[in-house]
């Protein structure tokens, strides 16, 4: 039997959970930044004019 | 109580504890770990390069198993590592259920999902390598039922996390549980083993018997640590991640959406 | 006050709960009845699902009465603490100084005595059923016995810690599950060895160890589950 697609399977279907694994937080991350700068700009424009 | 004071003092003195302590700020643990991510990164990387080059290109084929114990390169060092990250998030569970810091208890949670995801990938790499060597995708083989189960604790672990509102009681909780997993984890990994061998399972030797070249040993280690630092980065973004969006309002956080602008 | 009259009055406080429960269950006796109709049900579905051969029934015989025993466990899990927990009952218990171990000890019994003592004493109609191998009869009621009350335990430490979901029960599931394993494995494999004639007493000890550690572990840590949700 040839091995190689097993091989290669396990090592990309591997590669793509570990990659998945590793970038879902950055994406999580950049929303919340994103949230976070909107949140400050609402406060800044409330607080110069009343 | 005016006993313990010099005690008290003296620790505070003490750059250890007094490192610890910062530690357990978050604002602190945000800015002290995002020295260490990239280089985890780079570290994990320039392993992994190298623990690949030579399972594919140095070590040579096994006269047993042909080409496909390759596969054990992934396989090996994500299933140590899977249950690593159970062992790190039980020991961080206990840490915050008793003393209840929320740093530690945001590291519990976010072991977790790294942890599950090592065993996918174990799951994964073990049963495609189970179809060339076994002749079926799946087997009742002692490892893969323990290291299913395992996973079942992690999703119930993460559900569990996710399913209540409240952050710091949610966490609590799942520390809880993971905790209670942890006393039973060696109790199921014994009855899963001694039930396979009950039932004459087959159990294949992961390296070939009883004489393993060397050369077949180095790449597993190099893959092993490599794994390691993947783990040690992914644990620190997702709990610094975390700590942003549970701090959303506090002046900290504000500071570095500012920065960062 | 002096540690006879704490032990005494912890004692009838245990008693008292004990009694309470189980009047409560009894008043609502077709609920009482669920689990054991689902357990006749799940039990029930193998022959028609695998088909009415005697010999592979009595082969698979000790895992499926062992998996519906679980799964009826399951069921009646959720009701554990729930009726107390969201009438405030639970808080006042807490209120009231008595340690939290010893309700979650005495709503585990009670759990144990209206869900677990049902199964056993079920057990032999479900043996006919699944045409049990002769002479195993007696190993199948004693590993229940030991068997369903470390199910009650640990059930416990999950119904504590999601009792104050509003769709619990389905997460409770995934969360006992995995740590009955052991239970399944073991109780399983002594109704199997008896049933080769192979020695099975070391199966029914470890079944013992379990029971003994489950419950001097598991009360308190569904204690501090409870603790968890009700804060």
């Amino acid at each position: 039997m040839d091995h190689t697609p097993f091989i290669v399977g396990s090592y990309a279907i591997g590669a793509i959970v570990l990659l998945w694994t590793a970038v879902a937080p950055l994406i999580k991350k950049k929303a919340i930044v994103r949230d976070i700068a909107r949140l400050i700009q609402i406060e800044e424009r409330n607080d110069s004019n009343p | 109580m005016t006993e313990k004071t010099p005690n008290k003092t003296k620790l505070r003195k003490n750059p250890v504890v007094l490192f610890i302590h910062k530690l357990g700020s978050p604002a602190y643990f945000y800015h002290f770990t995002g020295k260490f991510i990239p280089w985890f990164w780079a570290i994990f990387l320039v392993l992994t390069a190298i623990g690949m080059y030579q399972a594919f290109f140095v070590v040579p084929s096994d006269y047993q198993q042909g080409e496909s114990f390759r596969i054990l390169y992934l396989h090996v060092p994500a299933a140590w590592m899977s249950l690593l990250a159970y062992i790190i998030m039980a020991v961080c569970a206990f840490i915050a259920l008793i003393w209840r810091i929320r740093v530690v208890e945001i590291l519990a949670m976010c072991s977790a999902p790294v942890g599950a995801a090592f065993t996918v990938v174990t799951l994964v790499a073990g049963s495609l390598w189970g179809r060339p060597t076994w002749g079926t995708y799946w087997v009742w083989d002692a490892r893969l039922t323990s290291e299913l189960v395992l996973l079942f604790l992690y999703l119930g672990v993460i559900g569990l996390y996710n399913a209540i509102d409240e952050p710091r009681k949610a966490a609590r909780a799942a520390c809880l549980l993971a905790l209670v997993g942890a006393v039973n984890l060696p109790i199921i990994h014994y009855s899963v083993k001694w039930w396979n061998t009950l039932h004459q399972g087959s159990s294949i030797s992961l390296m070939g018997g009883s004489s393993i070249d060397s050369s077949m040993l180095w790449p597993l280690l190099v893959m092993s640590i490599a794994v390691k630092f993947y783990y040690g980065a992914n644990l620190l973004t997702r709990s610094r991640v975390k700590l942003l969006e549970q701090d959303l309002r506090k002046g900290w956080v504000r500071n570095i959406v500012r920065e960062g602008k | 006050m002096t540690a006879g009259v704490a032990t005494g009055s912890l004692r009838s406080a245990f008693v008292a709960l004990v009694r309470r429960d189980l009047l409560l269950a009894f008043r609502r006796r077709t609920e009482l009845l669920f689990p054991v109709i689902f357990l006749l049900v799940v039990v029930s579905l193998f022959p028609l699902g695998i088909g009415p051969s005697m010999e592979l029934l009595a082969r698979i015989s000790p895992g499926v009465i062992w998996i519906a025993a679980l799964l009826s466990t399951v069921i009646s899990l959720d009701g554990l603490f729930r009726s107390d927990f969201e009438d405030g009952t639970l808080e006042q218990f807490v209120i009231s100084g008595h340690p939290l171990t010893l309700i979650a000890l005495a709503k585990i019994l009670t759990h144990w005595l209206v869900a677990g003592l049902p199964i056993v004493l079920l057990s032999p109609l479900l043996a006919v059923w699944m045409n049990l191998p002769d002479g195993t009869m007696g190993v199948m009621v004693i590993t229940l016995v030991l068997g369903t009350p470390i199910l009650s335990l640990i059930g416990a430490i999950g119904v504590g810690l999601t009792i104050s979901l509003k769709r619990g029960g389905q997460l409770l599931s995934l969360l006992v599950f995995p740590l009955y394993v052991p239970i399944l494995i073991i109780a399983t494999a002594a109704v199997m060895a008896a049933a080769d004639s192979l020695p099975y007493t070391q199966f029914l000890g470890l079944l013992v160890a379990g029971l003994i550690t489950s419950l001097t572990l598991a009360p308190f840590a569904a204690a501090a589950a409870l603790k968890i949700s009700l804060s």
